[in-house]
């Protein structure tokens, strides 16, 4: 028997996008082979590892543990959907670049919609506080010392420009 | 010729940023994961469930009855050479007879989606025998009962080292020591997309640390000739070792060659843990005989690594195990005994330190053991002994060029240490436990320990080991520009970044590319045992002296040209170097002497804990470390890569273990097998030294590993000295300090 497909509708990156999906489809597959967004990663398929992290009405969400369907009608945002006008990097993203938060960068994407939304609820973090917005991220390559780095960085590039 | 200014920024020195950072910002950059082509189908593998069993019957018939499926392959398809392996080929493409390990690969499928693949897979019927399981490697190598896992005997390779006869010492001091199967859990999956092409061959895209060594065991399986398999590096997420030995590159290209569509295979993090192999567990004895003031005469050592159940490069982790089983240090007799078996354990192979890792733990442990019964401090006992430029090392090695152990130890010893905090309101994110409010403050002790490691750098043992670099200069919108190519993989390393500075350095012109890593060039060798900086990083400027020759010879045969103007003249000027390190020589079979390392390098690390000795919960506070590597090329990535093996080091000490159970992975999962988090990795203190190798290009000395090998003893040293228990096993469990045997 044919699974029952739901027809959704998701604003990505600010674009309004459709997608035919069984119930169970993940958002991070919906996003990475339905939508072709392949810059979201999938790391673990279990929540632990945030790669797939996206911004869900501007808050972070694990992707794969997020089914598609129930974000129907909600804004998603991608790493692709971080860039400004004109594609300008955010500051994040350039932050983490001229930082080198970054070496494989699988898990950097995730990074990047996790910080986003930290710098955005608290725009000058301790070092304390960037370490415990971010402990949901893993990163096998940094030691992480540069992701830190990165955070203040583009909190300075953010309050400059603002 | 003002193009030949040597002084052009980003070269080699410089902190030049990634110039594939801004595609990994953007999500731009293509993964192997990420790779798409419409017509492309999934791959998926049918495992083993048993660590050793009989294969009477495969049926998969059910599979290829199931909608959308196309093939369902077993060790009957493979076209060529049924055995693929990095040292021999031992490993069957698809088990053929029998499995030998829990998650070997016994069938394909390729489906039109992935979960029809993985329902089909779930369809064969294979008929298993199961048969007795060798999983205690101790028995495996000396019981002459034990099953014999693999027909030439369960000990792959034993390395004695045999140096001088004094084994009596005033100061005798003894332990056993454990170290756990640590996986190299890269972020990216293992994966990639096998395109089958007109002429009969195949074009492979694939994250791998070393594409020819890939196609060298790839085309024998597929029975085509070497030329026939075209490998592209796709983006790679992470390696530590797990890409050296092959995963899912013969299986895809089998579905590919047989279907006729291009086929996409991605393990998720689960078969991950299956699909790779992983740091070799550890059993070590060690004895140390010192004199009073703290002085080794003699270092006796058994040192048993469980290869699990195929050979993989386990004899070269053997090899290192043995000749750097004494550490750093000058001694005088030697008496070390290497072991590497097989077993029906998961198969092991190259992790991050490769060999080095293991013995540095234990031979760290005794130092400081030494260092208490002789009543001198840690870092003491360990200066008296130091190597440095002319020391001999265990094998009869001399070290020719810079070592400046006690130094670098002395320097680690003055860097201030952290702040005591004061009792009371203490800040819980600080403390063991965290806001889970274990506790606050109370029954938590404060421990520093110290640990050193030496680790050889590029391939050791009479390895011929090369790598090849074209560089090309041309003119591209009227400006000289440099391209770059070789097959060496970028893993994340920051290889791509140094290749371009060298070339900038070399050739005086600030515009370079590096082009993808692929087989349309001689191969670069490894991107493993620290090496590419050293060797592609060598091809690289050898290429770009012998281009910068011609154009010097086309400058001085046209006086006053500039070089745009010489290169409209002359053409793209390209030339094509292989670059080779001083040649290394086997260890002698009997006595382990021999100058079986090219180049070696020290790494020294402090680590400040607080443990909650109640709960054996631990806080890494502080980790500082002192590295020479000769000459910095990138310090901004060069501080990346300590960072990172630091890291490593840190999960190996406190969290990161494979648990196996009866020859069966327990905990193939991110939830169960911990890495460190941002909240377990404390911030660093690093100090970098450039001791010049002058056999090296720059006087450069790889860098990658050494600071995966120290932090590991340096944190459990530290953890020792907070709870005064001897944790002999790494990594130390909660139960290990609250509730000791």
């Amino acid at each position: 028997m044919p699974e029952r497909t739901h027809d959704i509708t998701l604003t990505v990156n600010g674009v309004v996008r459709h997608a035919t999906v069984p119930a169970r489809r993940l958002l991070s597959d919906c996003l990475r082979h339905d939508l072709g967004l392949t810059g979201t990663h999938v790391g673990c398929e279990h929540g632990v590892c945030g790669c797939c992290t996206v911004l869900l009405d501007g808050e972070p969400v694990r992707s794969c543990l997020t089914f598609a369907v129930t974000v129907s009608g909600h804004e998603i945002t991608t790493v692709e959907g971080l860039a400004g006008p004109g594609g300008r990097m955010s500051p994040v993203q350039r932050a983490f670049a001229e930082c080198h938060g970054l070496q494989c960068g699988f898990c950097t994407p995730g990074f990047l919609c996790t910080v986003t939304a930290l710098l955005r609820e608290n725009p000058a973090p301790t070092d304390a506080e960037v370490v415990e917005g971010l402990s949901g991220n893993l990163c096998r390559c940094t030691g992480y010392q540069n992701i830190v780095k990165s955070v203040h960085r583009a909190a300075e590039l953010i309050a400059e420009e603002s | 010729m003002s193009g030949m200014d040597t002084r052009v920024a980003g070269g080699v020195g410089a902190s030049a940023l990634r110039p594939d950072g801004t595609l990994k910002v953007t999500g731009e950059f293509a993964y192997s994961s990420d790779l798409w082509l419409d017509d492309m189908v999934w791959g998926v593998t049918l495992r083993s469930p048993h660590p050793s069993a009989r294969i009477r019957s495969i049926d998969v018939t059910p599979a290829l009855a199931m909608p959308g499926v196309l093939c369902a392959l077993t060790h009957e398809d493979v076209p060529g050479l049924k055995f693929h392996g990095l040292d021999h080929p031992d490993t069957p493409v698809l088990a053929i007879d029998r499995v030998r390990y829990q998650g070997e690969p016994v069938a394909l499928v390729a489906a039109d989606h992935p979960e029809r693949a993985r329902r089909a897979a779930a369809a064969i019927v294979v008929d298993y025998e199961v048969t007795e399981a060798v999983t205690d490697p101790w028995r495996a190598a000396f019981d002459p009962s034990c099953p014999k896992v693999q027909e030439g005997g369960n000990v792959l390779r034993h390395q004695p080292v045999r140096v001088g006869s004094v084994f009596e010492a005033p100061v005798v001091v003894t332990g056993e020591y454990e170290v756990g199967m640590q996986d190299q859990a890269p972020l990216g999956p293992e994966s990639g997309l096998a395109v089958p092409a007109e002429d009969g061959g195949v074009d492979l895209f694939v994250a791998t640390q070393w594409l020819h060594v890939d196609r060298d065991q790839i085309a024998p399986c597929l029975g085509l000739p070497p030329e026939k398999v075209r490998m592209t590096l796709a983006g790679v997420g992470g390696a530590f070792g797990a890409r050296e030995d092959l995963s899912m590159q013969i299986h895809a290209c089998m579905l590919a060659l047989r279907t006729g569509r291009p086929v996409k295979i991605v393990y998720g993090r689960e078969e991950s843990f299956f699909g790779h192999v992983h740091r070799h567990p550890a059993r070590m004895r060690y004895e140390h005989g010192a004199t009073e003031d703290g002085r080794l005469v003699y270092v006796k050592a058994e040192i048993l690594l469980d290869g699990g159940a195929y050979r993989s490069s386990s004899p070269a982790v053997v090899g290192n195990a043995a000749s750097l089983g004494a550490g750093p240090y000058e001694v005088p007799n030697v008496a070390i005994d290497a072991y590497g078996v097989y077993t029906n354990n998961p198969p092991c192979g190259a992790m991050r330190g490769f060999g080095a890792v293991q013995a540095c733990f234990a031979y760290e442990s005794q130092m400081d053991k030494l260092a208490e019964a002789c009543g001198i401090s840690p870092v003491e006992v360990r200066v008296r002994n130091a190597v440095s430029q002319g020391s001999r090392l265990i094998t009869g090695q001399v070290i020719d060029s810079p070592a400046p152990l006690a130094e670098m130890l002395r320097e680690l010893e003055a860097f201030p240490l952290p702040e005591e905090p004061a009792a009371g309101g203490r800040d819980l994110r600080a403390l063991p436990g965290g806001v889970a409010q274990t506790t606050h403050g109370e029954g938590v002790r404060r421990g520093v320990g110290y640990g050193v490691g030496i680790k050889n750098i590029c391939f050791s043992e009479g390895f011929d080991d090369f790598s090849t670099a074209r560089v090309r200069v041309e003119l591209a919108g009227g400006e000289p520009h440099v391209l770059v190519h070789t097959a060496a993989a970028e893993v994340g390393q920051g290889l791509v970044t140094v290749q371009a500075q060298i070339a900038r350095t070399e050739l005086g012109i600030d515009r370079v590319t590096v082009a993808p890593a692929d087989t349309r060039v001689g191969s670069a060798g490894s991107s493993s045992a620290s090496r590419q900086s050293y060797v592609t990083g060598g091809a690289v400027k050898a290429a770009c002296e012998a281009v910068r020759a011609r154009l010097d010879k086309l400058a001085e045969e046209n006086p006053g040209l500039t070089l745009p103007e010489l290169l409209e003249r002359s053409g793209p000027v390209e030339e094509t170097r292989e670059y080779r390190h001083r040649p290394t020589y086997p260890m002698d079979p009997v006595t382990g002497q021999g100058d079986s390392h090219t180049q070696l390098a020290l790494c020294v690390h402090r680590a400040v804990v607080d443990v909650d000795v109640e709960l054996g919960l631990v806080k890494v506070v502080e980790l500082a470390a002192v590295q020479d590597v000769g000459r910095v090329l990138n310090p901004l990535a060069l501080e990346g890569q300590i960072h990172g093996g630091t890291a490593q080091g840190l999960g190996l000490a406190l969290m990161e273990e494979i648990q196996v159970v009866d020859g069966r992975v327990r905990n193939p999962s991110f939830t169960d097998y911990l890495i460190p988090t941002i909240l377990d990795m404390p911030p660093m203190r690093v100090s970098i030294l450039e001791n010049a190798d002058p056999a090296a290009p720059y006087g450069l000395r790889g860098a990658g590993e050494p600071p995966t090998l120290s932090s590991t003893p340096a944190i459990a040293a530290a953890v020792r000295a907070a709870t005064g228990r001897p944790l002999p096993r790494v990594p130390i469990r909660p139960q290990d300090i609250a509730l000791p045997a």
